[in-house]
């Protein structure tokens, strides 16, 4: 089979053009050697199989920053037909050093020059019979959004493929003497491209004025955050409660009475195990969808780089940057989504530390948990401070954990981002979007999200004699054992039994109650008044907010880090930091005589 | 001759040479901050945050600790 990399700078519509040459059949995909995935797809050009693989964007073909890396790994270990290098149009003083480094590989390459379109409206004249002479490769004028120039491109693609028909490997001697091309660029860029001397005042520059205003900018940024939020959770909090809906309706109405016949053991794990799990799987799906709409679209309109200009000033001193904040912002209202977008971040220690904080967000899964307590356990006059305290909380928990781990992940890549012109994304991208990171979601954290509530369906149901989620389970046994470490924080074991329920979703642990105590709704809230002082209450509160991420998150984590340490980090690290919050708490308060 | 994070908005100037690593000088002219090149200060985050400044058709953020090791030559 032939294959082509595609090559550019981040920014020039690389991903377009793949996404209009592979339309939905793009996989993501592992390849030997390299640590980030990578998106490929098998497509028929002129009745022959062509693999398409669409490379990071990389500034430099010599640098060393980790998506550079991975393109150079990727070079030098996969041959490939032909290199398929997009620029932008409207940049190419300083993006035509791309081709001019990979020309010393010694492949053959096609160059699409990209957003030609916008390129002519502001009067930029390219000279693309001068360019094939000195880049010695076909260049072809495109624009992938519109379409235009589309099929003339892909035709080139086809004689190119016709032309080369043979895999071949970069020359690796290229990758270690790092050419000098300052020179050659300056040449090429004057014999070859024609500039207007005064650049028009563009749209960007009148809505910047706005958007990154020095007073007007950040009350607009929260303004457009509250408004992604809104959309983001609803529209997709009804898609999610309807599904949970569905599950819960097909397990009485069809799976419990067909499983009857079975032995206790097997009913069990088929019904409240892996029936349960695969319901947790599907509930996250709506809203992970329709996230990834949302974030396309700020992200793709260039406003995602221009949140991190307006927050960076704080989230700087956190070892963090904007588009960290957005996504923190995000896991307000759940997690998941919120890790899967900081794919953003190139930067791994960034991200990483990105991961580690988003779980202490509290997301609506905890917010259902602490509405049900809170007006159990406090006066409605104070609940709504209680609320307050705990958001307040989260905030002060972010921002502590990155201070503390900052110099571990710190950022070796100094953040230099592109402001790109504002731009709207089509909607068939934002649907290409939104079903791609459905599948991802599905292929890599569907099954540790199974095996996870069905550890737990284990932990809470074994021995199968013995009631559900009582003492004499191995959750149980657990709790017992846990009560030395427990109590100090005025947890009894059966709050502890609880807390292992919301492992698989936090929105679980008042379910889980119900289990326990045999009582749902009013009564549970009365006997929780009745066993329960609001001292215990807000310490409980307290752990559930902090402690380990949910089995969801866990997975997301786990697949978007591929690391187990790290995944086992983001596990720890808030298990003790609720156990020493609560502890601090309850200790002190029982200290002032509550 | 001074650094560009001492560069007020609209401020502009030919950039002289970037007193950084081979990494990072390699990085910056990815995106367009390479010597002899036009640079434009367009504007300045928020509580002293980071700059927007104008290199040819891209326009870019940088810190202001990244800015201080770029001199630029002021046009006058």
């Amino acid at each position: 089979m032939k294959r082509i990399a595609l090559l550019g700078m981040p920014n020039t519509g690389k991903s377009t053009f793949f996404n209009r040459l592979t339309g939905a059949g793009a996989r993501i995909g592992n390849w030997p050697g390299i640590t980030v995935d990578l998106l490929s797809a098998k497509i028929l050009l002129n009745d022959a199989m062509v693999e398409v693989v669409d490379l990071p964007g990389i500034y430099n073909m010599h640098g060393f920053s980790e998506d550079e890396l991975v393109v150079r790994r990727f070079l030098e270990t996969q041959p490939v037909n032909l290199f398929v290098v997009v620029l932008n149009a409207c940049q190419l003083d300083r993006q035509l050093a791309l081709p001019l480094q990979l020309k010393a590989l010694g492949l053959p390459m096609l160059i699409l020059l990209n957003m030609a379109d916008e390129a002519k409206k502001l009067g930029i004249r390219i000279d693309t019979e001068r360019l094939t002479q000195a880049l010695g490769a076909p260049v072809c004028l495109l624009s992938a959004k519109f379409g235009s120039g589309f099929d003339i491109a892909k035709q080139a693609l086809a004689e190119q493929l016709k032309l080369h028909p043979k895999l071949q490997h970069a020359d690796k001697a290229a990758f270690q003497h790092d050419d000098s091309i300052e020179q050659e660029l300056a040449t090429l860029v004057s014999q070859s491209i024609a500039t207007p001397i005064q650049m028009p005042a563009t749209v960007t520059d009148r809505i910047d004025r706005f958007m990154l205003h020095p007073w007007l900018g950040l009350p607009l940024f929260f303004a457009i955050m509250y408004l992604a939020f809104q959309v983001i959770y609803t529209v997709g909090a009804p898609l999610q409660d309807s599904l949970d809906w569905l599950f819960g309706y097909l397990k009485d109405a069809w799976l419990a009475p067909a499983a009857t016949h079975l032995p206790l053991g097997l009913r069990s794990f088929l019904v409240d195990g892996l029936y349960d799990g695969l319901g947790t799987v599907a509930s996250f799906l709506p809203i992970i969808v329709i996230f990834f709409m949302v974030m396309a679209v700020v992200e793709d309109s260039g406003y995602l780089s221009r949140a991190a200009f307006l927050m960076d000033a704080l989230m700087s001193r956190l070892g963090l940057d904007g588009r960290a904040f957005v996504m923190q912002l995000m896991g307000f209202g759940c997690n998941v989504p919120a890790i899967l977008g900081t794919r953003v971040m190139r930067s791994q220690a960034l991200r990483r530390l990105t991961m580690l904080v988003i779980p202490l967000s509290l997301c609506s899964a905890r917010l259902q948990v602490f509405l049900f307590f809170i007006s159990a356990v406090f006066a409605p006059s104070t609940a709504p401070l209680v609320l307050f305290s705990l958001y307040l909380m989260s905030f002060v928990l972010v921002f502590l954990t990155a201070l503390i781990w900052r110099g571990r992940y710190r950022s070796h890549e100094p953040l230099m981002l592109e402001l790109p012109p504002y731009r709207l994304p089509t909607f068939r991208f934002l649907l290409l979007e939104g079903w791609r990171s459905a599948g991802h979601f599905l292929k890599a954290a569907g099954i540790f999200i199974v095996a996870g509530v069905v550890l737990v369906w284990f932990l809470t149901h074994y021995p199968f004699e013995a009631e559900p989620a009582s003492a004499a389970t191995l959750a149980g046994r657990l709790a017992d054992l846990a009560a030395p470490v427990m109590s100090p924080l005025g947890l009894d074991s059966l709050l502890s039994i609880a807390l292992i329920f919301g492992f698989v979703a936090k929105e679980i642990v008042i379910g889980a109650l119900a289990v326990i105590y045999g009582m749902g709704g009013d009564d549970l809230s009365r006997l929780l008044a009745q066993k329960l002082d609001w001292v215990q209450a807000y310490s409980f509160l307290l752990f559930t907010l902090i402690y380990t991420p949910c089995l969801a998150t866990l997975s997301t984590i786990k697949q978007e880090s591929k690391s187990w340490r790290f995944t086992l980090l983001t596990v720890f690290w808030p298990l003790l930091l609720a156990w020493v919050v609560s502890f601090l708490f309850y200790q002190g308060a029982r200290g002032l005589g509550f | 001759m001074t650094h560009l994070d001492q560069l007020k908005p609209s401020m502009r100037g030919t950039i002289h040479a970037l007193d950084v690593g081979k990494d990072l000088a390699r990085r910056m002219a990815g995106l367009g901050l390479r010597p002899g090149s036009t640079i434009e200060v367009i504007r300045v985050g928020p509580f002293n945050g980071p700059m927007q400044v104008r290199v040819g058709h891209t326009d870019l953020m940088l810190r202001r600790s990244e800015a201080a090791h770029i001199s630029v030559c002021l046009a006058v």
